[in-house]
């Protein structure tokens, strides 16, 4: 085992400037992970050429991968950092910010469209207020274990990165968002607003802008069964198509 | 007058609570946070949510709850407010349950509950062992839901970094820091809440998230506001070491059958699994043969440390117990742990499902904040009405959630935080609004000068700190104190070290002066934040390790075996009860009681009576600018529901 790891950063001053590559060396350590490396550069931040550099500024909080925050492209996968353990990973480790969104600094990108997608699919129940209301209503196991996994979906925007339909260009909602609208379409109270909800997912950047190429569940660190749900919308778009057809 | 609005700086439960519960009231909130509001350290939580529902049929109720809560804490928290909590804690996870939280359901298809520490009752509301994301994702749906009506506006990447105080000292503002442009402006609001969490970035590695570093809370006490109890902090007895953190393991993991146990051979280089059974000790559950591994969390975290640094029974010589989960199916185990165990599988490379897990205990959680009030009834619950509910010494500025003080005492139970801070926002929320309403003028009807100098101060600070030129690394000299922190301010408290800590801390201090502002770019730059940051970190740590050396006895998780009173192994708590009976009537029969159990219960009214006392920091300045530190005084603490009682778990 070598006793360096290098690393490979693409980095980016700001929003409008170029990227550029830089090289950072550090001593291995057992037990590492990518946040700890930049945390070790950060203590000395020096380039691969030994000039004293500005350290690389990344995103993160948690560090336990319930947060999202710490998603970067590493070695050419979009994945936490925080769960990225260096002695599993190929040397030396290249670093790159999402590609699907604007690049803010060096790891840091802007991921408001996804929240915005949130706030589009209506991802919430509709609430009489916070007052006591009695309990809400009794849910099967089965039913609450296939809520759950949707549940555990952290905006952390490896679906979309991975996703060749989601472009900086168009405005697919992802499918993190289609899927947080089954979630709520399933609902006993968030079913009430099922309707709005597959209205907005007809429109352009609905449904029907996912390509099936399937890259979604296969990176998502959270196994959520995002494919399903792109299925299951899709039925509930087609049936409220079906049903427009037949009220006209 | 203008328009009012309340800020609320932070984005965990307590501020998504607090925000939408005035939002539902009809005011409007700015919600500020350090980062999307979504990606809180809330969803740190794990194992769940304390409610007395009684699903179980065991004839658990909200008053055995606060027993418990105020026994738990050692008797230092304030009674009203922990009877008014736990009274309204089934109510509060009916409403997550009715807001769409997935809790895991019973066959029947009622919330399913499970024990944890400090109680024999399964009182614990969960989602899988991912609770405290499911209750903040909830909560920031809700928050969206307002955002999209108009009624909730969200500043995100903005750090708090001061009140805006009037001629009078009352807050009407915040001056925030824009983390992506460098900006640092003023808000106005005529309240501000401050539910920023806890400080564990102080002790470096820790359970908490990269934002713990309690720099709004210790802002607040640099401005003046009381600092309570700081000397209490939680050590969890399992985490799961790492470089970068220290990742907690739910004490859910115990709550459904985890078993702690170290070999019996000091030492012992033998796989855990080779290890036969009669080889094993089980140690919780010997000294504690009634809570077993589910013993509250200082008495856990005390246990580990004498079993590894006195007994020398730690996993092959180290700091660390195994955790035993592989006598359950795995099927079990994925339904009802399957977040944590995934964690732990995933950062250490061992499937927890086979293999015990390798555990230590860590910094987890304050149960010391800033001091903030409250209006109790007359039947020792809350009025909700009330302006004073969780406002701070300075008029106008609350706080909430862990940033608080007041529901904890010495000594959290597990499962109690999640409750606490949806509590307080919710709670809060009407009398803030009160407030609110009648000042003589809003926020943004006062001279503009007043939040003109606000913002300069900052903005010649944050000046100042890009021009530093010295020699110290900020990270480098944060690890340091976090070093000294971690060694002599943890579980074990000596005042000798104490005293030579908070030498140590000056010495930070003046080096701190001499940093190098590693970068000076304006643009999303993390570097001078964290400068300030640090600043506030070595200024709680002098409030925490002052606490901690002032206050010579043990209570909760404040332990210093100098001043341990020593309870005789056979001493029931209750004989202590009918002691203060007798004395309050006038008549103490001592020939009634065993003479050692006297001796220990007079022991134990004469140090309540000197410590049963809430510990209250205030900032002074010393000779030369910002330079000063804590002065310590002591507060009487609101027994009047529960008499105090020594607590017992064997």
């Amino acid at each position: 085992m070598s006793d360096t790891v290098t690393f490979k950063i693409k980095r980016q001053n700001n929003a409008e400037s170029s990227p550029y590559w830089e090289n950072f060396v550090i001593p291995y350590i057992p037990n590492s992970n990518v946040i700890s490396c930049l945390m070790d550069i950060r203590t000395k931040p020096e380039n691969s050429k030994g000039e004293t550099v500005a350290p690389v500024v990344w995103d993160s909080n948690c560090l336990e991968e319930v947060c999202g925050s710490c998603t970067m492209v590493i070695n050419g996968k979009v994945h936490q950092a925080c769960s990225a353990l260096i002695d599993k990973l190929e040397k030396p480790i290249t670093l790159e910010p999402m590609s699907k969104f604007p690049v803010i600094r060096d790891l840091i990108v802007d991921r408001s469209r996804m929240f915005d997608a949130l706030k589009k699919v209506q991802a919430w129940v509709t609430a009489d207020g916070y007052h006591d209301l009695g309990p809400g209503d009794r849910e099967s196991q089965s039913v609450q274990e296939v809520a759950y996994k949707l549940s555990e979906c952290m905006t952390c925007g490896c679906c979309v990165e991975a996703c060749p339909q989601y472009t900086k260009e168009n405005n697919f909602l992802g499918a993190a968002a289609i899927s947080q609208a089954r979630l709520f379409n399933m609902h006993h109270t968030g079913k009430n607003i099922t309707d709005t909800r597959l209205d907005t997912l007809m429109q352009e950047g609905g449904i029907s802008d996912c390509g099936n190429a399937q890259n979604c569940v296969e990176v998502c660190p959270k196994s959520i069964p995002l494919t399903e749900s792109i299925a299951e919308i899709g039925r509930q778009v087609s049936g409220k198509i079906l049903r427009n057809i037949f009220k006209a | 007058m203008s328009k009012q609005r309340v800020i609320v700086v932070g984005g965990g439960l307590a501020g998504l609570a607090a925000s939408m519960k005035v939002a539902e009231l009809g005011m409007s909130v700015l919600l500020i946070s350090f980062l999307p509001v979504k990606r809180s350290h809330s969803v740190c939580a794990q194992g769940g949510i304390n409610g007395a529902v009684n699903i179980k049929g065991e004839g658990d109720s909200p008053d055995i709850h606060f027993y418990d809560t105020v026994k738990g804490g050692d008797f230092l928290a304030n009674q009203p407010l922990c009877k008014d909590m736990c009274h309204h804690a089934p109510y509060i996870i009916n409403l997550m349950d009715r807001l769409g939280v997935n809790f895991n359901r019973t066959p029947e298809g009622n919330l399913d509950f499970r024990r944890f520490g400090g109680t024999l009752y399964h009182r614990t509301a969960f989602a899988g062992a991912t609770t405290g994301q499911q209750l903040l994702y909830a909560l920031d749906e809700q928050v969206r839901h307002y955002e999209v009506q108009g009624l909730i506006e969200k500043m995100e990447w903005h750090e708090y970094l001061g009140a805006v105080l009037n001629n009078e000292g009352r807050c009407v503002g915040a001056v925030i820091h824009n983390l992506r442009t460098g900006e640092i402006i003023t808000v106005k609001g005529d309240a501000v809440i401050l539910a920023t969490g806890g400080p564990g970035l102080v002790y470096g590695r820790s359970t908490n998230s990269m934002v713990c570093s309690g720099t709004a809370v210790t802002s607040a006490y640099l401005q003046g506001a009381k600092y309570g109890n700081g000397e209490f902090i939680q050590i969890h007895p399992s985490a799961i070491p790492g470089r970068d953190k220290l990742r907690l393991m739910s004490e859910s993991a115990r709550g459904e059958g985890g078993r702690i146990w170290v070999p019996r051979k000091a030492g012992d280089s033998r796989q855990p699994k080779d290890i036969p059974e009669k080889e094993r000790f089980y140690f919780l559950e010997d000294r504690y043969p009634l809570y077993g591994n589910l013993v509250p969390r200082d008495v856990g975290a005390r246990e580990i440390y004498d079993i590894c640094v006195n007994e020398g029974l730690g996993v092959k010589g180290e700091m660390k117990v195994y955790l035993d989960l592989t006598h359950h199916t795995s099927e079990f185990l994925d339904r009802r742990l399957g977040g944590i165990l995934e964690t732990y599988e995933k950062f250490t490379g061992v499937d927890p499902r086979v293999e015990p897990m390798e555990i230590f205990p860590a910094v987890h959680y304050s149960m010391g904040g800033i001091w903030t009030d409250y209006t109790p009834t007359l039947d020792g619950l809350i009025d909700y009405q009330s302006p004073n509910n969780q406002m701070t010494n300075i008029k106008g500025l609350y706080a909430a959630g862990e940033a608080d003080y007041q529901y904890h005492g010495g000594n959290r139970l597990g499962a109690n935080s999640l409750l606490s801070c949806i509590y307080t926002g919710l709670m809060m929320s009407p009398g803030v609004i009160n407030y609110v309403k009648n000042l003589p003028e809003a926020a943004e009807d006062l001279p503009q000068k007043v939040f003109e100098d606000a913002g300069k101060q900052w903005q010649e600070r944050f000046s100042n700190i890009k021009k530093m030129n010295g020699r110290e690394n900020p990270y480098s000299l944060h690890q340091e104190l976090a070093e000294q922190m971690i060694t002599n301010v943890l579980i074990v408290r000596q005042n000798s070290k104490l005293e030579a800590t908070l030498d140590k801390i000056n010495e930070f201090e003046s080096r701190w002066k001499n940093i190098t502002c590693l970068d000076t770019n304006d643009w999303s730059n993390p570097v001078p934040s964290f400068i300030n940051q640090l600043w506030n970190m070595i200024h709680l740590s002098k409030v925490i390790t002052k606490g901690a050396l002032m206050r010579d006895e043990f209570r909760g998780s404040h332990y210093k075996p100098e001043f341990d009173l020593k309870q005789p192994d056979d001493f029931q708590p209750d004989t202590y009860v009918e002691f203060e009976k007798q004395k309050a009537n006038g008549g103490l029969n001592e020939s009634a009681f065993d003479k050692q159990h006297l001796a220990y219960m007079k022991r134990y009214a004469e140090n309540n009576k000197k410590w049963l006392k809430t510990t209250i920091a205030e900032y002074k300045n010393g000779n030369s600018g910002l330079e000063g530190g804590p002065e310590i005084s002591f507060e009487d603490v609101d027994t009047s529901l529960i008499s105090p009682r020594p607590r017992k778990y064997n």
